[in-house]
Order: structure tokens, then C-alpha cells, then sequence
């Protein structure tokens, strides 16, 4: 009879810890998630680069704080057997190399094409008004289909030069 | 040497038999993998984002590009507002999905239905803010292959941009419809009497984990597409 009691009494504590839990984690998750948006709002007004990456970098480790937070309490894997959790940590592990990877990759191909690709250099230089972009794209798209009609005629004539 | 001696003995009756070394469910092992294949995934996705971000020039700027609200007038500048609503949609279905699985612990049918019907209305929430984005965008020229957007410093910009954004979101926005499908699938089975009758709410653990880890997914896309 007692003992009954006792585990009802045990399960009781046990519901109040993990609502508590839930609790905890919902509130946690909200607050980063408005911190994340104050420094997304923040950096909007800042034309420092510096900042700007420093700001980034606060982003991204509220991000995995978040993920962090999801994964051990939301889908329990901080309460499951050590040998289950390496089973899912050391495979995610690979993000490691390859994010590092990847990024240096892109980096260097910029590099390598603001190098040797002055057309490529050249683009990100020429500022385009928004308006006149459009205008100008569809007036490109006209005299293209125009020339694109009249090209069977002038190649002839082109020719002669050969 | 002597910590593998004194190990081995506890190691030889976890693994000898009789009893589950991981101490869980083999459906939940495997959802376990299956959304471990599933990070890899999108983490493909976004790595080759960044990567492709990282050898341009340019990159427009995500508070001009998403800075429209449904209802709000023509032009107006409200960038971050939309997608934090969806951000917070998505956390509180998370948080009803935990609240489910609980229950279900508990064998509370009440409110597992109760909490899975919240997820559900979460869920399609999300799904009709995305909808509506989608459109809103789409209207102003955006789509796969077609950028009307400029960089963020006035220069050209390429179709990178948009064709990433809705691959990606769209993959997501497919996960996240496929969640809904599954939780509407428990729901039904949890009306049927179905885990009653099995003496275990697991089935609605499983669809929890794929519906936190498509939140999950979203507190990356979301940061990197909407913040950095």
C-alpha cells in the first residue's frame, strides 16, 4: 500500500520535473530567438564590416544554442544512453570538415576569379539603378528577339569581311 | 589497461543479450538515423549556399528583400517581422509536440489529442505563412532562374540567390508538409483507440522527433537566410 503510494508520489515529482523542463527550454528558446532578431534588427542600421561579422558570429552561436537546446530536451538525446548519443554526435561531427571545407573553397574561387577574371572583377564595380535594371533588361530582351529575327538575313553580309 | 578489465565485465551483460543496450525503441533508433541522414541533407544544401555566397561579389540584402507582411500596403518596410512570426508558429507546434509526447507517457488520450490538434493548426500555420511568402515573391519577379533583386551594394546580381532560397525553403516547406501528414496520421490512430490498445504512446514520440527536428532544421534556414 505504501509502496504504491510511494511511486505515485515518485511519478508526481517526475511530472513536475519534466513540465518544469519543458517550461524552461520554451522560455529559453523564445528569449534567443528575440535576441537573435534585436541583433538582426541592430545590424541593419551598421556599415562597419567588422561589426557586422562580429554580429554574425553572436548569430550563429545563438543558432547551435538553439539547435543545442532542440535536440537535447525537445528530442531527449541528453537523457538517452551515452553509447546512443556518440552513435548521432561523431557521425555530425563530419559538419566540421565540412563546413571549413566548403567555405574556404568559395573564398578562394572568388579570389582566383577576381584575379584572373577582370569581367568578373568588372561586375561587381558597375552599380545598376533599380529601375532603369528593369527597364534596361527588358529592352535588352526586345532588341535581342528583333536581331534574333533579322540574324538569318545579315550573316551573309557579314561574311563578306571573311 | 585495468579500466578496459573492470569495463568489461558491465560491457559483456550490456551487450550480451536480453536487454536493449540503447535502452530504446528500434523504431526510435532508426528515426534517429534516418533524421541523421536527413541533416546531412540539408546541411548540403546550405554548405553549398555558403559556398556559392562565398565566391561571389555581391549578395542582396535580405532585409530589402523580405520586408513585406500580408495586408500591409505596397512598399511598405518591414523587414524580419513576417519570418519572426513564422519562427515563434514554429517553436510553439514544438512545444505542443512536446506536451503530446508527454501525455502520451502519462497514456493520457485527452491530451495527446489535444496536443497533437495544436501541432497540426501549427503546422498548417506555418505552411500558409509560406505559401503566402512564396507568392508575394514570386509576384514580384522572383522565382527559380529569375532575380529581380540587386546586390546589396547596387551591382548585378545573379539567379544564385533566389534559386537557393527556394530550393531550400521549399525543401523544408516539403518537410514540414509531410510533418503535418504524419501528425494527422497519429492523430487519427491516437482517435482509433490504436496506442490504447498497444499500451504505449510510441508512435507519437517517433513523429515527435521528425517534427522537432524539422524545427531544428528551420532555426538554420531561418538564421542563415533572414540574418547573416
Amino acid at each position: 500500500m505504501s509502496h504504491s503510494h510511494n511511486a505515485d508520489a515518485n511519478h508526481e515529482a517526475n511530472n513536475a520535473a519534466v513540465m518544469a523542463e519543458i517550461k524552461k527550454v520554451t522560455i529559453l528558446l523564445s528569449v534567443l530567438t528575440i535576441v537573435e532578431l534585436i541583433l538582426g534588427f541592430w545590424m541593419i542600421g551598421i556599415s562597419s564590416a567588422a561589426l557586422r561579422l562580429a554580429i554574425k558570429g553572436v548569430i550563429i552561436i545563438l543558432m547551435m544554442s538553439k539547435a543545442f537546446y532542440i535536440v537535447a530536451y525537445f528530442m531527449h538525446l541528453k537523457h538517452e544512453v551515452k553509447n546512443m548519443i556518440m552513435t548521432i554526435i561523431v557521425p555530425l561531427s563530419l559538419f566540421v570538415w565540412f563546413i571549413a571545407a566548403f567555405l574556404w573553397d568559395g573564398s578562394s574561387f572568388k579570389n582566383l576569379r577576381n584575379t584572373y577574371n577582370p569581367y568578373f572583377k568588372e561586375q561587381a564595380t558597375i552599380k545598376v539603378e533599380k529601375k532603369e535594371a528593369e527597364h534596361e533588361a527588358v529592352k535588352h530582351e526586345a532588341v535581342k528577339h528583333k536581331s534574333g529575327a533579322g540574324e538569318v538575313k545579315k550573316k551573309p553580309a557579314d561574311e563578306k569581311y571573311y | 589497461m585495468s579500466t578496459t578489465t573492470t569495463a568489461s565485465p558491465n560491457e559483456a551483460k550490456l551487450w550480451g543479450g536480453g536487454k536493449s543496450p540503447f535502452n530504446l525503441e528500434y523504431g526510435k533508433v532508426m528515426m534517429w538515423y534516418f533524421l541523421m541522414s536527413d541533416a546531412f541533407t540539408f546541411g548540403a544544401f546550405l554548405i553549398s549556399y555558403g559556398t556559392v555566397r562565398f565566391s561571389t561579389n555581391g549578395w542582396p540584402d535580405s532585409n530589402e528583400v523580405f520586408r513585406s507582411f500580408p495586408f500591409a500596403p505596397e512598399g511598405v518596410h518591414a523587414p524580419l517581422v513576417f519570418v519572426s512570426i513564422m519562427t515563434f508558429i514554429l517553436i510553439v507546434s514544438s512545444v505542443t509536440m512536446v506536451l503530446a509526447v508527454h501525455a502520451g507517457h502519462n497514456m493520457d488520450k485527452k491530451g495527446v489529442v489535444r496536443n497533437m490538434i495544436l501541432t497540426i493548426i501549427g503546422g498548417i500555420a506555418f505552411l500558409s505563412c509560406q505559401a503566402w511568402e512564396w507568392n508575394h515573391l514570386f509576384h514580384e519577379g522572383a522565382w527559380w532562374g529569375s532575380n529581380p533583386f540587386l546586390n546589396a551594394d547596387g551591382t548585378a546580381s545573379t539567379t544564385n540567390f533566389t534559386n537557393f532560397f527556394f530550393t531550400i525553403t521549399g525543401f523544408h516547406g516539403f518537410h514540414v508538409f509531410s510533418g503535418v501528414v504524419i501528425n494527422i496520421i497519429m492523430l487519427i490512430m491516437t482517435l482509433m483507440d490504436k496506442f490504447e490498445q498497444r499500451g504505449h504512446y510510441l508512435m507519437i514520440e517517433k513523429a515527435g522527433l521528425y517534427w522537432h527536428f524539422v524545427d531544428l532544421v528551420w532555426v538554420f534556414v531561418f538564421t542563415i537566410f533572414y540574418l547573416l
